[in-house]
Formats: C-alpha cells, structure tokens, sequence
C-alpha cells in the first residue's frame, strides 16, 4: 500500500499546530540547532581536526540530499563548490519565489511552519559560515512576508539568531526580501540581480555560478525552502539514516503538489521514488483517481515546463535490477517511480514536484495555449530566441484557439520550439518554454493539425459563401 | 511637485535599507513600502526613491516598468487579480473573471487591469498565485482566496460594497 511519508509536513496540518515559536519549541523545535551549536571539533584521519562546519557539510553529503527547488542538483555538492578561500563574505538565499506553475508546496512551510524553515536555514547557514542570509519570497505571498518577519522577530528574542547564538559566539542575521511578481526571479541568477535591485535579468554562466561569483559577486548559496528544511532533517537523522529514506540516488522524502482534474488536490509528501505516478494520481491515499466517468489523457509530471507524458505511453528506463545492474526496462508511465532519475530517464522531470493532471474532456490545443501565454508574459526578454519565440508560440496557438488556425501550425510551432533551446539562451527558461511545445505538440499532433485544417475549412466555407452571396 | 514622505515611513524605509551591503539592493522592498503608502509610484515618489538609494530615477523606473506589481496609476480600492494560469483555468478560473467583469461592468477582454468608474474596484489576469491544489484562487488586495465559486466571488464583492 503506498503511503505518505511525512517528515517535513509532520507537524503543520494537526489540529492546534500554530506558527508561533512556542509551538513550534514544545514539538522540539531548535533541538537540532542547539545539538549542531554544540558539536566539537573531531580529529581527522590525518590527526587534523574536522571542524564542527565541515562535519555538517559532510552529513549533507553523505545524506545524498538533491535539490528540491527545480534542477535536483546534489545540495552537498553544491556546498563543496563553494569558494571558501576567496576571502569573501558567503551568503546564503533561500528561494521562496516559487513561481513555477503547478507549485504550491513552499507555501505551506512558510505559512504553517516558518521556524522549521529557519532552524534549517541557520543550520545551512551555520555549516557553511555564513552570516548574513536572505529569504527571497515572491511579492504574491504578502501573509507569508509577514509570517516570516513575525518569526524571525520571535527567534531574534530567543537568542535563535542575531548575535552570539545560543551563546556559541556565532552570529547570523536572515532578512525577508519581498519580490514583485516576475518568475523569471525564480531562476537563482535573476533571482540574485533582483536582490541587489535591479531587474532580474540572469546571468551568463560560466563565469557567474553562484557558488563564486554570486551576492555582490561574493561565494552565494541559493537553496530551495523545502531543501534547506530537508537540510533540518538530514542533521537530526544523521546523513546516512536520511539516505536510507527514498531510494538510491534519489534518498529522502518530497513534497508533490497535485492539481488539474483529480478528485484530492493538494500537497503530499512521499519517500522519493516509493510511489509511482499513476499511486499518485489514482491511489485513495493521494489524489484518488478522477471525477466519475473521466478518463486520464494526460500528464504534467514536474511543474508546466516540463514535458508532458501522454496516457498509454511507454517509456524506457535504466534501473538497478535485483543484483544491482542495470536493466532496460519498458514501462507504462503511471508505472514510473516518482523520482528524479525516472522521470529524466523517461525523458521529462520531477522538476519542482508538480504533477498536472489532464482527463480527457481537456482541449490540447487550448491547455499549451494556456501554457505559452505564460511564458510569453515571463520571459525577460535578454535573449532574442526566447523574448521572441516565446511570443510566437503564444501568438501561433492563440490562433490556433480563436480560429484563425492553419493546417501547418504544428509544423510551424515544432520548429519554433525546436530554435529556442540548446546553448542558444542565457537561462534554462529557453528550455522550459520549449519543452511542452515540442512534447505537446508530437504527442498530440493530430489534435494540432485537425484544428487548424478545421480552422481553413471554415474560412473557405465563409469566402464561399460571400461570393456566392455577391 | 516634491512628495511628502511621512517621517514615521521615511524611518521604516531608512530600516529597510539598513537591512542590506549595498544601498540599491532595498529598491524593491522601499518601492513595495511607497507604493503600499501612496496606492502607485508617481515620477515624483520614483524621483524621491531614487535620491534616497542615491540612484538615477532610471534605475528605478526600469524596476517599475519591469515588475508587474509596481504601478504607476492608481487601482481600485479592491485589487482583484484572478490566476489565469492551467491549474486555474480548468478549475474555472476564466468563467470566474468573466463574471467579475460581467458584475462590475467591466470589458472582460481587455488587457492589463481595468477599475471600475467609481473607483471602486480594479480586476486583472495574473499568473499563478501557487494555490493551485484550491483552484481557482484570487487575490483581493493582500489576500488569498481559494477553491472560489461564482456564489463566493458575488458575496466577496457585496462585502466590499459594503465595506
Ligand atoms: C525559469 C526558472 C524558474 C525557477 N523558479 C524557481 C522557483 O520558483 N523556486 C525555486 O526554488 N527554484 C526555482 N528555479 C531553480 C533555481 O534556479 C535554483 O536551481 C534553485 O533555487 C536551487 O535550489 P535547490 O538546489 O535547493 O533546488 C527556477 C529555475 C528556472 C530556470
Ligand atoms: S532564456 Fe529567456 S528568461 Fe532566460 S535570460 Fe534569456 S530571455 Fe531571459
Ligand atoms: S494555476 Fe492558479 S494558483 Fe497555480
């Protein structure tokens, strides 16, 4: 039977639960922090001692944490990238922009249960010597901004933050910084150029990784909020006990929000990889199948940028066999474990969690329509291929859906698509924007093209008439 | 004409800066504070923005003209702004904003927000509000409203008729 795991959404949903820092101190809050505060210096191998920072960091490692923000990029990976010798101040952001549509999982932390995204935010920021943290949170969340604020005041009275934390001699101060309704802010580079107050153009990488040249150029940090509080549980269980959650490679647990036409909506959290998509759709325990009569015709399995999988369809993957070799397997998609490495190997994502259900009263053609526009309205213009193709896709299948549709607009958007991405762009939204355009589009071209031919019937039929009428 | 800034939020803004390295990096949080103030970002509030972070008034109005949450006209006392994104749009959200406008009189094809003759009220699209699990989702002014029926939106607008 699958089953919910939940160690980040533990708490908030039970009745009494309240975001102020004395519940969250009566259900053991800041334990971790103070454990972490306290650990000693250990000796190394080599008889040189391992600082309490870089035991933490290698918990971090060892815990085989991956990104929850988007990309699943190793957390412990990312840390070790950091340039620690430059000199430099490190900063720390957490990415509260969530913006991706589909996404609504960081909400619920921030709103419910602030103070465990902070005590993972002062843990991250502590292992890697930080001082001086933002929380960027999209200007949307104006409730969430004051919660935030409201508990960072509280931990600051408590000694949690500020100076000389808990009487350890370290000090962190952590700022909400509100952002004003762009996605683009989301993407980490963007997402640093708004913080420093200008427009949230990303930046080109290489040379500017975050991890070097970041925060006024200084080593940075961006993470996720359901990453930093994974962070929280990798320290309480120890790395190698968080790795043992999940499945290899893709450990822990992870927060999914599910919409579109399903019976439960909403935000569950799995042991990654421990469910499949299809548990996720039809099991009672998630989303419980959908309305009576409805049929399933299609998936958004990672937030709208990722490509959608069809009903039906068959997908390869590699995956260890029992002996631990790799195996090709075909699977039908609902069978596909819900992880990062599945969903990449089936040639989509997880992206940021988000799964989009469509049945089949849902009009394709209509459903991208919607998705283009998105894109056209978020992009940040720096890069002709995406300021313009994201454009003329949106303009190509608003035709497409106000009837001046033609019989080659598949075509036509198929190649649009195809120019955007590929090195040709500044940021991964050059990928995002193509992708369920090119994986739409091919899974349901007959849809594409009957519409548009329908389209050019009509209008023949129209001129026809008119002559006729002369 | 110069803006008067009140001392009280001249004082919440000078704490806004002091919360970063660098001066510039509070500009969207002091516009965020000016606009929540004075309702929309007038040249004058843009100029006085700009002497404060010690920026040129074009560093500030490329932030306003980028972000779609800075204005520089002013809204209705009641900001509606319904998600328009796919979640959203097949839990009805487009029929909710159709009867919005229908309701206030407004043109539901028109682009960007529109305010109703009074004053009153202003409607627009915007992008995903990440509450797409309660679909369809609006905001009225700085709150978040869920799983809205068109019963539900019709007693939200009596109540800020009333109000
Ligand atoms: C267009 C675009 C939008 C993004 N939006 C978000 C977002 O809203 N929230 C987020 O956490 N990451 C977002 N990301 C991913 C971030 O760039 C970054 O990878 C992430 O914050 C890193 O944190 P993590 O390693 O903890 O996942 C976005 C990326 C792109 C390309
Ligand atoms: S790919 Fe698009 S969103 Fe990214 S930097 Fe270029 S124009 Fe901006
Ligand atoms: S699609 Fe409307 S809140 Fe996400």
């Amino acid at each position: 039977m699958p089953s919910e795991y939940r160690l980040i959404l533990k708490h908030l949903d039970q009745p009494g639960y309240t975001p102020d820092l004395d519940c969250y101190l009566r259900h053991d809050g800041y334990h971790v922090l103070r454990q972490a505060l306290a650990l000693a210096p250990r000796p190394g191998p080599d008889g040189k001692p391992i600082s309490p920072q870089e035991q933490l960091r290698h918990e971090v490692t060892l815990s085989g944490l991956r990104g929850r923000g988007g990309a699943g990029f190793s957390c412990g990976l990312k840390w070790s990238l950091v340039d620690r010798k430059s000199g430099k101040p490190i900063y720390l952001v957490c990415n509260a922009d969530e913006s991706e549509p589909g996404t609504f999982k960081d909400r619920q932390v921030i709103y419910k249960d602030p103070h465990q995204l902070l005590e993972g935010l002062i843990l991250s920021s502590y292992a890697n010597d930080v001082h001086l943290a933002y929380i960027y949170i999209r200007g949307e969340f104006v409730e969430g901004a004051r919660i935030l604020e409201r508990a960072l005041a509280e931990a600051r009275a408590q000694g949690f933050l500020g100076r000389n934390i808990l009487g350890s001699g370290y000090d962190l101060e952590v700022y909400v910084h509100r952002g004003a309704g762009a996605y683009i802010c989301g993407e980490e580079t963007g997402l640093l150029e708004s913080l420093e107050g200008k427009r949230p153009y990303p930046r080109v990488k290489p040379p500017y990784f975050p991890a070097v040249l970041g925060l006024y150029l200084c080593p940075t940090i961006v993470n996720n909020v359901e990453t930093l509080c994974a962070v929280k549980h990798v320290m309480a269980l120890g790395g190698a006990e968080y790795a043992k959650l999940g499945t290899p490679n893709n450990t822990g647990t992870r927060l999914v929000s599910l919409s579109g036409h399903i019976q439960r909506p909403g935000y569950y959290e799995i042991e990654v990889g421990k469910v499949t998509l299809g548990e996720l759709i039809f099991d009672p325990a998630f989303g419980n199948g959908l309305r009576p009569s409805r049929r399933l015709k299609a998936i958004i399995p990672g937030g709208v940028s990722a490509k959608i999988f069809k009903a039906g369809e068959k997908v390869k993957v590699k995956r260890p066999g029992p002996d631990g070799r790799e195996l090709e397997q075909t699977l039908d998609v609902l069978e596909l474990p819900y992880d990062f490495t599945s969903l990449t190997a089936a040639g989509s994502m997880s992206g940021s969690g988000a799964i989009i259900v469509l049945d089949d009263t849902t009009d394709m053609v209509s459903a991208l329509a919607n998705i283009s526009e998105f894109f056209a309205h978020e992009s940040c213009g720096q890069c002709t291929p995406c300021r313009e193709g994201s454009l003329w896709l949106a303009k190509a299948l608003r035709r497409l859906t106000q009837g001046a549709g033609r019989a080659q607009d598949a075509e036509y958007l198929a190649r649009i698509a195809d120019s955007i991405p590929g090195g040709r762009t500044i940021c991964a939204f050059g990928e995002a924007c193509s992708w369920p355009v090119q994986s739409t589009v091919a899974k349901f071209k007959d849809e594409f093209v009957a519409r548009g031919k329908d389209h050019e019937a009509r209008r023949t039929a129209a001129a026809q008439a008119g002559e006729t009428a002369k | 004409m110069p803006v008067t800034v009140p001392s009280a939020l001249e004082a919440q803004i000078e704490e806004l800066i002091a919360r970063y390295p660098q001066k510039r990096s509070a500009a969207v949080m002091v516009l965020h504070a000016l606009q929540d103030h004075f309702g929309c970002l007038a040249p004058e509030t843009m100029e006085w923005a700009a002497a404060k972070l010690e920026l040129q008034p074009i560093n500030i109005l490329e932030l306003v003209t980028f972000y779609p949450m800075f204005r520089q006209a002013p809204v209705g006392r009641f900001h509606l702004k319904v998600c328009r994104t796919l979640s959203c749009a097949l839990a009805g959200s487009h029929e909710l904003h159709r009867h919005l406008c229908e309701k206030l009189g407004l043109d539901r094809h028109a682009h960007g927000p529109q305010t109703t003759p009074d004053g009153k009220f202003t409607v627009e699209f915007v992008e995903c509000l990440a509450g797409c699990g309660t679909a369809p989702v609006l905001m009225c002014n700085d709150a978040c409203h869920e799983g809205v029926t068109l019963a539900q939106a019709e007693a939200l607008l009596a109540q800020c008729e009333g109000g």
